[in-house]
């Protein structure tokens, strides 16, 4: 015993650094111990212990956000983790992504009658795995947060109980989930094999203080970067790996599609930016051209896939692998390495993850409560009328889906201008042009869902199902939603200074 | 200069009154009219204030209000009218008060007014932007109303019509984006530094040629499709044709001058250089839109296309005028800008009370209705000769400038334009004589006379057109000094030598 302690000396925690992911454990095993010794909960209070628990987290956030500011980056755990403002940047966004998140699901739930804790559990266990990915610094603490995040997401999207669908969106999310993963750890063995670490730093390291050539394997490096960003692209839904996002996303309870669309997306981000940018910029000259067309494929074929649906989580589905190619066009630009579209495509990217994720949440919150009992009317008819019947919900659904478009004076347009002005500035003109046509193609969408909305006949939409019911707490989350949107469409400086 | 924000309010007053007519009661119809009549005619008060307060022969930007708005990213608030845009912000002002009293939707007022309020923000914001970013918001956001407008009280087709426009615009809009984006990241007018503002990027100049004909490209284009320029036009007819008859008047009276007008600010003088070279193109496809359009309206059966043809052709003087690229042809393209949208809206208005009292715009359907409405039919013949271009009424003005000022520089493309003319006199007086002359059916017998209240919408549109028509000079003395200037500028940045005058283009 005296031998393995000195030998196996603990690293150095500074436990005050960790404290959003202490927050978000602490929730956890409240909701999971306390929860499941007790009776019953009253209504809404799982929801609202989870959703304190991420208001928590954003605070803690919020706390070490200032000591970064006085102290700079540091790195924790044994140089594990790294706390700078990505990290607490895409932390705040995966914990507001919780909030609304467990203010949405707390109804479903209720609706449904199948509140219970360990829905929120997960929500929270998922988004301790979202932001460690956010965090590491290291392949196989990435390793570990993506697996956290992706086996919580597995069985939420497998939570309810009473749906077909529900069960076989979880099963398909498993099984190509756990595929893409394998890919993933198979390039973090790789990059071990090229560099002899698994450390981000340390790789880094390799290659600006070590001239030594002999010990670059640019073969096996570049293997490596092809499989890790496969299991990256994987989890953004990139195309040609996308294909698992139509599924899983309409068969998913509604909330736990609004939270893969935008903790696990930002997450995925922030860890791609610290891979392909931060750790491997050598290789830089390599990955762009791949980041690069798969970010054309998912543009265009994102929106143009979106458009011939019929269901409108199918459609937002098709949207987000869209927006994803947005994001991407930002981590496009980031790879100019030496240009100003460098800095500016890293920000763009983490400010379009945030705001696509108020926005996004916002959306499924109304296609939520749209979807009436049982998740079963979020086809295009369901929304028929809707201007008529519930005319306050339409005209929230109606600035989402005009934000997801980009039109000017919202989040959205914010977001896209973003990316595209690192895109230019990195003189990656075409992509630029790309993508905006390809958001005009996303919008025939979002037209066809407002049509759908305002234009199409109340009476053939008055079909015998039940009418559409806003609990409060899901209002809450639409108010926010739209509130962010519009507030920060017209005065995005709030946010632009912080950005890291 | 006033340091009340006048400008500022002339986007904010609708903008809040859109805002306040959709937080008011569905069920106190005449109150949300009230206060939507109220909110246009107060903006339409300012802009009349602005049209006096401006210091004529002055050739600068007036009223400027210049705030900070996304200091992050080189973005100001930043606004200014000078003669150019001087006499759209008034159009837009008097347009908009006039469709909300004289024009009620069939339905649903309340929404329809908040729209039609935002819309006019939209326009408003769009014609007094300095800013390239600030103007493409403003560009952007009317996208929205007009395709509720459109979507929501319009005809059987109007999913349909709705839909193309939206997507025709935002596709020229999205390489203006790229664009406006790429300007601003390469001219780094600003001390080095990013800015989007257009005097600024203007003045400072020193995009490299290649670069800056690819710009104005981008621009050009959204542009091209927002005018509408041949072969970009057929958003129009479809998106006219649909739209509810205020709609219409908006959509033609102001809505289409967002493109004529861009290509003045932000084509011609952010990009001087580049309009210089691509002239034969734009004069070229403004000449084939001046057939095209008076030959397709010729074709037409139904009268509300007709119309909307004929703003194809008449749009196609004003590009001709704007890339002949001399003092009396911009000037009179300005001026045509004016003319078009008060005697193309009032023709909407005219055809929308045919259509609501026959329920049809087939020309073929409707007869000799001189006889039952001569009043009515007097009005329509006063308004078809403006938008003929008949001496003494204000079409003729505005045309005439613009094929004298472009005969010295493009002579050819006036000679096959100026048959243009001759066959708006065509189309429209067939019309005219088909639908007004021999004797009354059965079902246009009892066709109603003009009433008062249509008499009182209709009287301001008479009024512009006689007295703009016998008298231009007030507007031609505000105009003429910016359009100097921008020829000026456009000489000062490229090889482009402007032909002297022999005399002074003003006596209409």
């Amino acid at each position: 015993m005296g031998v393995l302690a000195e030998t196996l000396q603990g690293p150095e925690i500074v436990w005050s650094s960790l404290s959003p992911l202490l927050v978000l454990l602490g929730g956890t095993l409240f909701l999971l111990l306390v929860g499941s010794l007790t009776p019953q909960w009253p209504r809404h209070l799982y929801g609202a212990v989870s959703a304190l628990t991420g208001l928590g987290a954003i605070a803690a956030a919020v706390a070490l956000w200032h000591r970064v500011d006085v102290d700079g980056p540091t790195t924790l755990v044994a140089d594990a983790a790294r706390l700078d403002h990505t990290t607490l940047w895409v932390t705040i966004a995966i914990a507001a992504a919780v909030v609304l998140v467990s203010l949405t699901s707390s109804d479903y739930l209720v609706r449904e009658g199948q509140d219970s804790p360990e829905i929120y559990a997960l929500y929270l266990m998922s988004a301790i795995g979202g932001v460690t990915m956010a965090a590491a610094n290291d392949f196989v603490v990435l390793f570990l947060g993506l697996e956290v995040l992706s086996i919580a997401l597995y069985v939420l999207a497998a939570s309810h109980r009473r749906r077909v669908k529900s069960q076989e969106s979880g099963l398909k999310y498993f099984v190509l989930g756990g595929f893409s993963s394998a890919f993933f750890l198979y390039g973090a063995a790789l990059i071990y094999g090229a560099t002899g670490s698994t450390n981000f730093s340390r790789i880094s390291e390799t290659f600006t203080t070590v001239v030594d050539s002999s010990r670059r394997h640019e073969a096996l490096a570049l293997a490596a970067v092809a499989l890790l960003s496969v299991g990256l692209m994987f989890k953004v839904a990139a195309v040609p790996f996308h294909f698992w996002t139509p599924d899983v996303y309409e068969g998913a309870p509604t909330p736990v599609t609004a939270f893969m669309a935008s903790a696990a997306k930002a997450a995925a981000f922030a860890a791609m930016l610290r891979v392909l940018v931060g750790t491997l910029p050598q290789w830089a000259d390599d990955s762009r051209p791949v980041v690069w067309v798969l970010c054309a494929l998912t543009l265009v074929g994102g929106s143009t896939m979106a458009v011939v649906q019929t269901n409108v989580k199918r459609m937002l589905a098709f949207s987000s692998v869209s927006h994803a190619g947005f994001m991407l066009i930002g981590v496009e630009a980031a790879l100019h390495l030496s240009t100003p579209g460098a800095a500016a495509g890293h920000q763009a990217t983490l400010m379009y993850a945030l705001l696509y994720a108020v926005l996004v949440i916002g959306t499924f919150a109304v296609v939520s409560a749209v979807g009436r009992t049982g998740d079963g009317a979020t086809d295009l008819a369901g929304f028929r009328g809707l201007g008529r019947s519930n005319p306050v919900l339409a005209l929230a659904m109606t600035v989402l889906l005009l934000a997801q478009a980009g039109v000017p004076l919202t989040s959205g347009f914010v977001a896209k201008f973003g990316v595209l002005r690192a895109a230019v500035q990195a003189e990656s003109y075409a992509i630029a042009v790309i993508g905006m046509v390809s958001a005009v193609i996303a919008a025939y969408l979002y037209l066809r869902i407002m049509i759908s909305m305002w234009v199409a006949d109340a009476e053939s939409g008055d079909d015998g199902r039940e009418p559409v019911v806003v609990a409060g707490a899901t209002r809450l989350v639409i108010a926010v939603s739209v509130g962010a949107t519009l507030v920060l469409g017209v005065a995005p400086g709030l946010l632009l200074g912080l950005v890291p | 200069m006033i340091d009340f924000p006048i400008l500022s309010l002339l986007v904010l007053v609708p903008a809040v009154g859109s805002l306040l007519v959709a937080v008011l009661s569905k069920r106190q119809p005449d109150l949300v009219k009230a206060a939507a009549l109220l909110t246009s005619v107060l903006a339409g008060g300012l802009s009349l204030w602005a049209l006096f307060a401006f210091e004529k022969g002055s050739d600068g930007y007036q009223f400027v209000s210049q705030h900070s708005w996304i200091s992050e990213w080189g973005i100001s608030w930043h606004l200014g009218i000078d003669g150019i845009s001087l006499f759209l912000v008034v159009l837009t002002g008097i347009l908009f008060p006039l469709v909300i009293a004289g024009v009620d939707p069939h339905h649903d007022h309340k929404r329809y007014l908040s729209w039609m309020l935002l819309l006019e923000a939209g326009v408003m914001g769009s014609f007094i932007s300095l800013d390239l970013v600030l103007f493409f918001v403003f560009f952007e956001i009317v996208l929205v109303p007009m395709y509720f407008l459109i979507g929501g009280w319009g005809y059987d087709q109007r999913v349909y019509a709705a839909t193309k426009f939206f997507l025709f615009t935002m596709v020229g809009s999205a390489f203006m984006l790229v664009g406006i984006i790429a300007t601003a990241v390469l001219a780094k007018a600003d001390n080095g530094n990013i800015t989007f503002d257009l005097v600024k990027i203007a003045e400072h100049g020193g995009l490299a040629t290649t670069t800056g004909r690819w710009l104005f490209l981008s621009f050009a284009i959204a542009f091209a499709v927002k005018v509408p320029l041949f072969p970009l036009h057929t958003w129009l007819p479809d998106a006219h044709t649909q739209a509810p008859t205020g709609g219409s008047v908006i959509l033609a009276g102001v809505l289409l001058k967002l493109g004529t007008y861009g290509m003045l600010r932000f084509g011609v003088y952010l990009f001087p250089e580049a309009a210089v070279w691509a002239r034969p193109v734009f004069l070229t496809l403004a000449t084939i839109g001046i057939i095209w359009g008076a030959i397709a309206a010729t074709m037409q059966k139904d009268l509300k296309r007709l119309v909307a043809y004929s703003s194809v052709a008449h749009l196609g003087f004003i590009v001709l005028g704007t890339f002949a690229l001399t003092t009396e042809a911009v000037t009179g393209g300005v001026m045509q800008n004016i003319n078009h949208g008060i005697s193309t809206g009032a023709l909407f208005l005219l055809v929308g009370m045919i259509y609501e009292r026959r329920h049809t715009r087939q020309i073929a359907e409707l007869r000799g209705l001189q006889k039952v409405a001569p009043v009515f039919a007097g009005v329509f013949m006063i308004v078809m000769l403006s938008s003929i271009g008949v001496p003494g009424l204000n079409g003729f003005v505005g045309e005439f400038l613009v094929l004298l000022g472009s005969f010295p520089t493009a002579r050819w493309w006036v000679v096959v334009a100026a048959t243009g003319v001759i066959l708006a006199a065509l189309y429209l007086l067939w019309a005219y004589q088909r639908v007004f002359h021999t004797e009354p059916d059965e079902a246009n017998s009892s066709f109603a006379e003009l009433r008062a209240r249509e008499g009182m919408l209709l009287l301001p549109f008479i009024v512009i057109i006689v007295v703009s028509g016998v008298y231009p000079k007030p507007m031609l003395e505000r105009i003429e000094p910016s359009a100097d200037r921008l020829l000026e500028h456009v000489q000062e940045h490229s090889d482009w030598q402007v032909p002297v005058a022999e005399s002074e283009g003003g006596e209409g």
